[in-house]
This record gives structure tokens, C-alpha cells and sequence, in this order.
């Protein structure tokens, strides 16, 4: 069924109704969240569909319609659970409190600062698009990032996963857990980029999954980036989007002189 | 919203794309924000958005309540209103346009508005330089989006990838693309029908309606 990211849902041969391969299945939700529904009766469904079938009749559904709403969420425990959490946009991530994928990243640098002047911060996004990864795969990347040094974003979901963020291991029980995708957040000096995007794109040799790779910098006092993207074109990457914070945010929450909100 | 970030295309795909979001951050500006989130929604929407969304549901939603009959008459049009009302807890806000002018006016009219809430525009970088450039803003940090990796030759063809990746959640499966784009080359559906599909699926509500029906149009003439 062309709903499903993973391709988990197909109609079984044997028994000619719908099945999820609950291995490839990610709980994103898109098939229960995302379809409109009907509620019609299965067996008036199931026997139009047959004389339809019978008589030759082109019978061609709405693609993104349950005519008998019949899929539910299961009630999740860990460890599946962490396939909702990083699968399913609406879901928030509890370590962050942050839905999505769980970051603020440098959306919000002007209020929280994340990468400064001459930093570079690197948003490395594995299974999207449309591929998904396993954690067993992440800890590939993780464990050789932490071994050249870089240092992981705290507010992270994935470093909160981290049994020990000097080696980059992550949670065992969790390492067989699909995912449609998530986002490992380092930072390095400017300096390092290249090394750190070839570590990046030798290790996704390894790993049968595809990698998104968001690069960013602070700007100057005027708006521009004179240090990243020259150094960007030097090393010969492409890009042609940004996301582009406007330095419009400004500190609101009533915050003491520790710190600590109010 | 990486979600926004790593969208299919050259520059020159994006004419038609500018992603205006406000952000609010934990422990920093997230107490009392809802008004202010809701106030950035309600500006956008005088500019002419082609979608707007509050993290939970975009302009188009699902319907959980069909009849047989509905088929003939699904509902396509965008409801501002309830995704604004929808905004019930700190998140992101965000609305699509589909000129540099709306994106232009509206960046204009929430600068005014000094909500004091992060505000990104994703884009081309040259298309986000100008709109702050006209508005006499200068940039504060920006994340480029290098060239997707894919060694194992997991990817299908740009023309899917462009529809897919709007939905940067992925939400809109390559497969339901797929399907949509051969339902539009073979007279299956028209666009408008394919393009409402698709928009519902993306729950963010950052999905570009009106790209796509580019894409759409675009990817009729040339087959492949």
C-alpha cells in the first residue's frame, strides 16, 4: 500500500487481506493519522470489492482512504517505543520535549546558543529520505565520531541514547530498533569540516541506509558567511538550500542569574 | 524543522518555495508563547500562504468521518482557522509562500510585530538573503543543506523525490509519489485532486501545494 514510508503494509496472497511486516513497520502513524476514514462495514467492503473484482470491474480506491478504518496504534513498550518516538512527527520526544525530530538546532541560535563564531555545527540525518536506518547503524557513525573527538550536542535525542558519549555507544536494547530517522548533532571547529564530512561519507559506505547532512554557521554583524560557505564551495560541496535563522528571537522566560528558569 | 531543510531541487526549484517558521526555545522564550505563535499565524495568513501548520496539522487535514458519497465532494480547501486554534502548546508555527513579495510583506509585518520568537525562512540561500536584505535584516546563522548521500542507490528518481521530500517528516512515501504522479500522467486524477492527497498527508502543514502542482505539470511533459 503506497501509504506506508516503509513499504510495510501489503496484502497477503494466502489470506487476501492487508498485513504489516511488523519489522519494517516504524510506528510513524502515517497509516492510521494520515489516511482519511470511512467506517464502512469490512465484510459489505470486502464483498463489493469481490463482484467487482468478478465481473472485471476497474475498481480503483482513494489511496489515502481507509474505507473501514482499520488500523489502530498498539499500545507501545520500550523498546519498541523508540520507533514512535523518532518515526512519528506528532510524538514528542521526551528528553527534549521537542517534536519531530527532538532539536532546536541552530533554528533558535539567536536565543540559545549553540554554534558561535568560527564553529561549525553539523546536523547528520540518517534514513531520510524514505529508507528509515536501524540504531545498530547510528552507533556505526557515533562510535567513529566520538573516536576523532567531536563533541555531541547535550539537547540531542540521540546523545541522550548514549550509554557513554566519549566512545558513542548507544543503549543495547535498543540497537535492532528501526526508525524512519534521526539526527546525530556535533560540533567542531572550522578547521575540521573537511575530515568530519569524509569520516561522515566513508562511514555511509558501511551502512545501507541514505544521509542528509545540514552545515551550519553563525553569520557576522553583517549578515554574511564569509568562512563557511567559501570553505564549502573550496572543498567542492553543493547546496543550493539554507535554513536561515533572522536573529529575531530574544530572551522572555523570567531566568535567575544561575540560570534556572523562575 | 529539519523537516523543511533538505528538500529536493535546485535553487531555481525554490522560486516558488519560501518556508516562514517561528520557534519557540525551551527555558528561553517558551513561557507565554501561544499568543505570540498564534499572532505570527494570523499575520501570515493576510499574505496569501499556500499552507500553514501548527507541528500537528496542517491547512488540509484527514477526514475520520467519510461517507461513500464524499468522493464527489472532498473537501480541499485550506482551514486557517483551526490550525491556528490548534496551537496548544510551545512549537512550530509555520506558513508557506509561494512569491519573494508575500514572503516579503509578511517577513516585513513580523519584524514589525517583534514577537521576540526565532524566526527562520527556508529556502534557496539567495532567496532568504533577499527577503532580509529588503526587510533590512541581517542574517543570524544559517544551516545549508549539503547533497544527499546515497551510496547504496536507495533513491528514486528527482521527480519523485522533489514531491516526497516537502514532507521532510516523510510523510508522502516514495511510493505515493510514485503513484499520484502516474495517476496524473495517465488521466487517472486530475492535479488538483493528487496535489490535496498529498498535502493532507504532511501533518507540519509545510507541505507546498503549489510546487507541487509545478512539479506535477512539470514531470506530465517529461516523461521518464
Amino acid at each position: 500500500m503506497p501509504v506506508c514510508p516503509m513499504g510495510a503494509i501489503y496484502v497477503d496472497p494466502g489470506k487476501n487481506r492487508a498485513q504489516i511486516n511488523d519489522d519494517a513497520c516504524v510506528e510513524c502513524g502515517t497509516c492510521y493519522r494520515g489516511m482519511s476514514t470511512e467506517n464502512l462495514n469490512p465484510v459489505l467492503v470486502r464483498t463489493i470489492r469481490r463482484i467487482a473484482k468478478w465481473l472485471k470491474f476497474r475498481f480503483e480506491p482513494e489511496p489515502d482512504v481507509c474505507p473501514t478504518s482499520a488500523f489502530d496504534m498498539n499500545e507501545l513498550e520500550m523498546p519498541r517505543l523508540i520507533r514512535q518516538i523518532f518515526s512519528d512527527p506528532v510524538v514528542e520526544h521526551t528528553s527534549t520535549g521537542i517534536k519531530g525530530r527532538g532539536t532546536e538546532e541552530v533554528k533558535t541560535n539567536d536565543v540559545n546558543p549553540r554554534v558561535g563564531t568560527g564553529e561549525v555545527g553539523y546536523t547528520i540525518e540518517f534514513g531520510r529520505p524514505g529508507v528509515g536506518v536501524r540504531f545498530s547503524d547510528i552507533q556505526q557513525m557515533t562510535r567513529i565520531l566520538a573516536g576523532n573527538g567531536v563533541s555531541f550536542e547535550k539537547k540531542n535525542p540521540i546523545t541522550h541514547l548514549m550509554t557513554d558519549v566519549s566512545t558513542g555507544d548507544l543503549r543495547p536494547d535498543i540497537l535492532n530498533e528501526k526508525i524512519l530517522s534521526a539526527i546525530v548533532e556535533i560540533k567542531t571547529h572550522i578547521d575540521e569540516v573537511d575530515e568530519v564530512l569524509k569520516i561522515v561519507h566513508e562511514v555511509n559506505q558501511q551502512i545501507d541506509t541514505v544521509i542528509a547532512i545540514g552545515i551550519s554557521t553563525r553569520c557576522d554583524e553583517n549578515g554574511d558567511d564569509q568562512t563557511l560557505a567559501p570553505l564549502l564551495e573550496e572543498l567542492g560541496y553543493s547546496y543550493s538550500r539554507a535554513k536561515t535563522n533572522m536573529g529575531l528571537g530574544r530572551i522572555t522566560n523570567k531566568i535567575n542569574l544561575n540560570g534556572s528558569n523562575v | 524543522m529539519t523537516n523543511t531543510l533538505h528538500r529536493y531541487g535546485l535553487a531555481q526549484s525554490f522560486r516558488d518555495d519560501y518556508i516562514l517558521f517561528a520557534i519557540p526555545s525551551k527555558g528561553r522564550n517558551d513561557e507565554g508563547c501561544i499568543p505570540k505563535l498564534k499572532q505570527f499565524l494570523r499575520i501570515c495568513i493576510k499574505y496569501n500562504p499556500a499552507n500553514i501548520g501548527n507541528g500537528n496539522r496542517g491547512s488540509l487535514a484527514p477526514e475520520k468521518n467519510l461517507g461513500p458519497a464524499s468522493h464527489w465532494k472532498r473537501l480541499d480547501r485550506p482551514s486557517w482557522e483551526e490550525v491556528i486554534e490548534g496551537v496548544v502548546k510551545p512549537g512550530t508555527v509555520s506558513a508557506v509562500f509561494t512569491t519573494e513579495e508575500d514572503a516579503t510583506a509578511c517577513f516585513q509585518e513580523i519584524v514589525e510585530a517583534d514577537l521576540g520568537i526565532s524566526v527562520n525562512i527556508s529556502t534557496s540561500v539567495e532567496n532568504a538573503r533577499q527577503v532580509g536584505k529588503s526587510c533590512h535584516i541581517n542574517r543570524h546563522s544559517v544551516e545549508y543543506a549539503l547533497a544527499l548521500s546515497d551510496p547504496h542507490d536507495h533513491l528514486p528518481n528527482s521527480q519523485i523525490l522533489s514531491l516526497s521530500t516537502m514532507c521532510g517528516h516523510g510523510m508522502v512515501s516514495f511510493n505515493m509519489a510514485r503513484k499520484m504522479l502516474d495517476m496524473v500522467r495517465e488521466g487517472r486524477r486530475t492535479p488538483a485532486q493528487v496535489i490535496a492527497t498529498l498535502t493532507r498527508l504532511c501533518p507540519c502543514g509545510i507541505y507546498n501545494p503549489e510546487r507541487a502542482r509545478r512539479l506535477l505539470e512539470e514531470a506530465r511533459k517529461e516523461q521518464r
